[in-house]
This record gives structure tokens, C-alpha cells and sequence, in this order.
């Protein structure tokens, strides 16, 4: 799960190494240890994301983020892509425009989001990369799978219908709240995140009820007990505190 | 200036789209000296007319009956409007797809049936569930339209707010196809 390489401790003896390179050209100057995501948020250049979410480890799962990089054949994720002495990026090609629409409506395809009756209709990442991409119809017929919804928790519950697969709800639980209730089973597009053994998550022996899940899913898979249509505000703010308070913790604020 | 010939019609939705129609208020005057309007729930005709400027298709295409009638409206029309989410994305209507039709059937006019039908004078109804012989089969999913034929325009939402529906009919007057992005989203 933690692909992101650990950020070393810098002191006078191995000083982090300062790039120059060029986003959409603009000439910028990174650390090498940040993604190109991370150089680009700093200089203002907007790049759409899903599964990425401040304070959690990058997993390059969405593919929302893909950018050009001159001289490599491939659309590359930047949360996970890190740059080079003198690498040319770009943002917001054609290509990558064209790619990131596509990967969206596929998203939507898989699963049944009907926005009109979900619990975050109006406050969904989903839903807002739709408008902000866009995204005005489809164009892949809609699979219309049939998922199951496990209300079994007293508080919560999570409409796998809803769910895109970020893996927010595993990070979190795994990198915060050090539970590693959820998890992820199956390949492809048969994959479906989990409670302990696969068992209904009020069962769960390993779940603390915390309810960090909930607020980083960034739809309505994952919610309250007693939300009803666009209900559903997912409140994010402990993140990024918590991640500075345990740095405090370790002695170092630099985690 | 001659008058933009427009219809609406509904095929599996719920009206919405045309309520929010109605609400863009009072531009319904200024609109009516602009637009003739041939066919829908709106007016009185009863036949889809040989050929609209513009036509706004609310839901999603759902039984045999929509199946036919959208390669019609399709073939009478110049510029065809998805009208709403149901059209766009199969939205509620779509909610079904996940169950075989005769399962949905089933729990629709036989579980869910009041035993004491309204206006049945408080009798005991014999039937259960309703003979089907006379309402069009339903398709085994709901689905867009324009997995049936080719749309045009896309106006998500659920339903589209009346300022978007007001975006779309300006920008269709002046001649342009218009660009949605931005100004409506899926869902309400």
C-alpha cells in the first residue's frame, strides 16, 4: 500500500536535491522527493484528482491525474510520477484532456451512481469532477451491476454501488487510524473494498468505529446512519492535523 | 422571424424535467413569440408531428413502446435535446437494472399491491397483480437514449435548474448548438 517513497530525514549531510524542470512551460523548481502533483499544486497549476487526499500515502489508482511527459510514449499519474533535472510536463494537452474524460465516464459506468438519490448529491468528488471535466453524458454503456449495501454497522454504511475504488477508506483506516479494518479482494473490475474477512462490517472485530472512513470517501459509498439525499458532508479537516500531530509525536515535523 | 418549432416529450421519468421547464416563469412569455410549440405533456396534440425544429426527450428509454417511438422522434426532429438524467444516464428509471424485470414486476403490482384497492368502495380486491396484455412489455434494463440513436444536446440533471434550461433554449434561438459544461451537473 505505501508506494510513496519514505521521505528522508534532511540534515546538512544529505540535503534533499533541488530540480528545475518545466510544468505546461512554466520553468519550476521541486525537492526530488515531491510528486510532479505536489510541484504543480504549489505553482498553481490545477490538475484534477480522485483517489489522492492530503495526509494519506498515493496509491495512482484513479488515473485522473495522468499527465504528459515529453519523450515517454505513456500518460503518466503525477501523484505517483516524480520529477527530473530538465523533464517537460504537461497538464492539459489534448490528449491528456481527452484521457481523463474517458477514464471519468468509465468510472461512472461501473457502478450504479444515480447522483439524484445519493446521501452526497452535491458534496460528491465524483459529481463535481463530472462538471468541472465536462462530463455532460456518457459514452460506454452503463454496466448496471448488481452490489449489495452492508448496513450491518450501527453507525455507518457503506452502498458499494457508490464506491469508485480509491482506496481512501483502506489508507485511512491503515495509515491513521492503524485498524486495517478494510481492504481491498477481488481483480479488476470485479474488486470491492472489504471489512476484516469479508464479513458484514458490523461483525467487524477489528473496526473501532471511528468513522474516519466515511469522511474521506470521496462519494456517497461510505456514510452516516440516518443521512438522507445530499445529506451527506463529509468533514476532512482532521487529516491533515492529525498527520501534523503525530509528526510532533516522532520528534519531527517533517512526516 | 419565423417561430422555432419545438416538442418535448417524456418517455420513462417522472415529469420533473418539464416542472422545472415550467419554472423558468415568466420567460415563458417572451419564449411563447419565439417558439411554437408542436407536440408535448404541455399541449393538447396528440400526434408527434412530421418534423421539429427542436425536441427535449425527458426519460429514459425503458419498454418496447419508447424503443420505437425514439427512432421516430429521432427521425422528425433536427435537433434532439437528452432532457434531464433519465434520458442521459438512465438515472431512477435505471434502478431496476439491477433486477430481472419479472422480479420487479413481481414486487411492484403483486407485494406491493393494496389488497384494498382506492375507490374499490373498501372491497377485497380478488386480482392479484394486473394483466399486462394492454401496456407495452418492459425492455429488461432502462437505458439512454443515445445508446439508441443520436442526440444532439445533453442538459444533465435531475431535473436541469430552470436557468440552465433557459442557457440551452437562448443559446438554440440564436442559432447556436449550446456548450452545457458548467452550468448543470447529474443528479439534483
Amino acid at each position: 500500500m505505501k508506494q510513496h517513497p519514505q521521505k528522508k530525514v534532511r540534515t546538512d549531510l544529505n540535503p534533499s536535491r533541488l530540480l528545475t524542470f518545466k510544468i505546461d512551460e512554466r520553468d519550476v523548481s521541486a525537492h526530488e522527493d515531491e510528486s510532479i502533483l505536489t510541484v504543480a499544486r504549489q505553482n498553481g497549476i490545477s490538475i484534477p484528482t480522485l483517489c489522492h487526499l492530503d495526509g494519506l500515502s498515493e496509491r495512482g489508482a484513479c488515473r485522473l491525474c495522468i499527465i504528459e511527459v515529453k519523450g515517454v510514449a505513456k500518460l503518466l499519474p503525477s501523484c505517483v510520477t516524480f520529477p527530473r533535472q530538465d523533464m517537460e510536463v504537461i497538464t492539459n494537452s489534448e490528449r491528456v484532456v481527452t484521457y481523463r474524460k474517458k477514464i471519468l465516464e468509465l468510472l461512472f459506468t461501473e457502478r450504479n451512481h444515480v447522483c439524484s438519490v445519493c446521501v452526497s448529491n452535491g458534496h460528491c468528488e465524483l459529481q463535481n469532477l463530472a462538471v468541472e471535466l465536462g462530463v455532460t453524458h456518457v459514452r460506454y454503456p452503463y454496466l448496471y451491476p448488481r452490489h449489495a449495501v452492508d448496513a450491518s454497522h450501527s453507525r455507518f454504511s457503506i452502498d458499494h454501488n457508490r464506491c469508485v475504488l480509491c482506496l481512501r477508506c483502506v489508507r485511512v483506516c491503515d495509515e491513521i487510524e492503524g485498524a486495517h479494518t478494510w481492504d481491498i479482494m477481488g481483480r479488476g473490475i470485479t474488486s470491492q473494498v472489504i471489512t476484516d474477512l469479508n464479513q458484514p462490517w458490523g461483525t467487524s472485530e477489528t473496526c473501532t468505529g471511528c468513522g474516519k472512513c466515511v469522511q474521506v470517501c470521496p462519494t456517497g459509498a461510505l456514510s452516516e446512519k440516518g443521512k438522507s439525499v445530499a445529506e451527506m458532508i463529509k468533514r476532512r479537516q482532521f487529516l491533515p492535523y492529525l498527520q501534523m500531530m503525530r509528526g510532533r509525536q516522532d520528534d519531527s515535523w517533517q512526516k | 422571424m419565423a417561430k422555432i418549432r419545438l416538442a418535448t416529450t417524456w418517455l420513462d421519468g417522472c415529469s420533473g424535467c418539464h416542472m422545472s421547464f415550467l419554472d423558468i416563469d415568466e420567460l415563458l412569455i417572451g419564449l411563447a413569440e419565439k417558439v411554437e410549440i408542436l407536440f408535448g405533456p404541455l399541449v393538447d396534440y396528440k400526434e408527434f408531428p412530421e418534423h421539429a425544429d427542436v425536441t427535449l426527450v425527458e426519460g429514459a428509454v425503458s419498454n418496447e413502446a419508447d424503443k420505437k417511438n425514439i427512432v421516430m422522434i429521432r427521425a422528425r426532429s433536427g435537433i434532439l435535446v437528452s432532457f434531464g438524467d433519465c434520458a442521459i444516464t438512465a438515472n431512477v428509471p435505471g434502478m431496476r437494472n439491477r433486477y430481472p424485470v419479472g422480479e420487479v414486476m413481481k414486487r411492484a403490482y403483486v407485494e406491493n399491491a393494496d389488497s384494498v384497492p382506492a375507490g374499490n368502495g373498501g372491497v377485497r380486491s380478488e386480482a392479484a397483480g394486473v394483466a399486462f396484455q394492454t401496456v407495452p412489455p418492459l425492455c429488461q434494463k432502462a437505458r439512454p437514449v443515445h445508446e439508441f440513436v443520436p442526440v444532439d444536446v445533453f442538459l444533465p440533471g435531475c431535473p436541469p435548474p430552470p436557468e440552465a434550461i433557459t442557457f440551452l433554449l437562448t443559446e438554440l434561438l440564436a442559432g447556436r448548438i449550446p456548450d452545457m459544461t458548467g452550468r448543470t451537473r447529474f443528479g439534483a
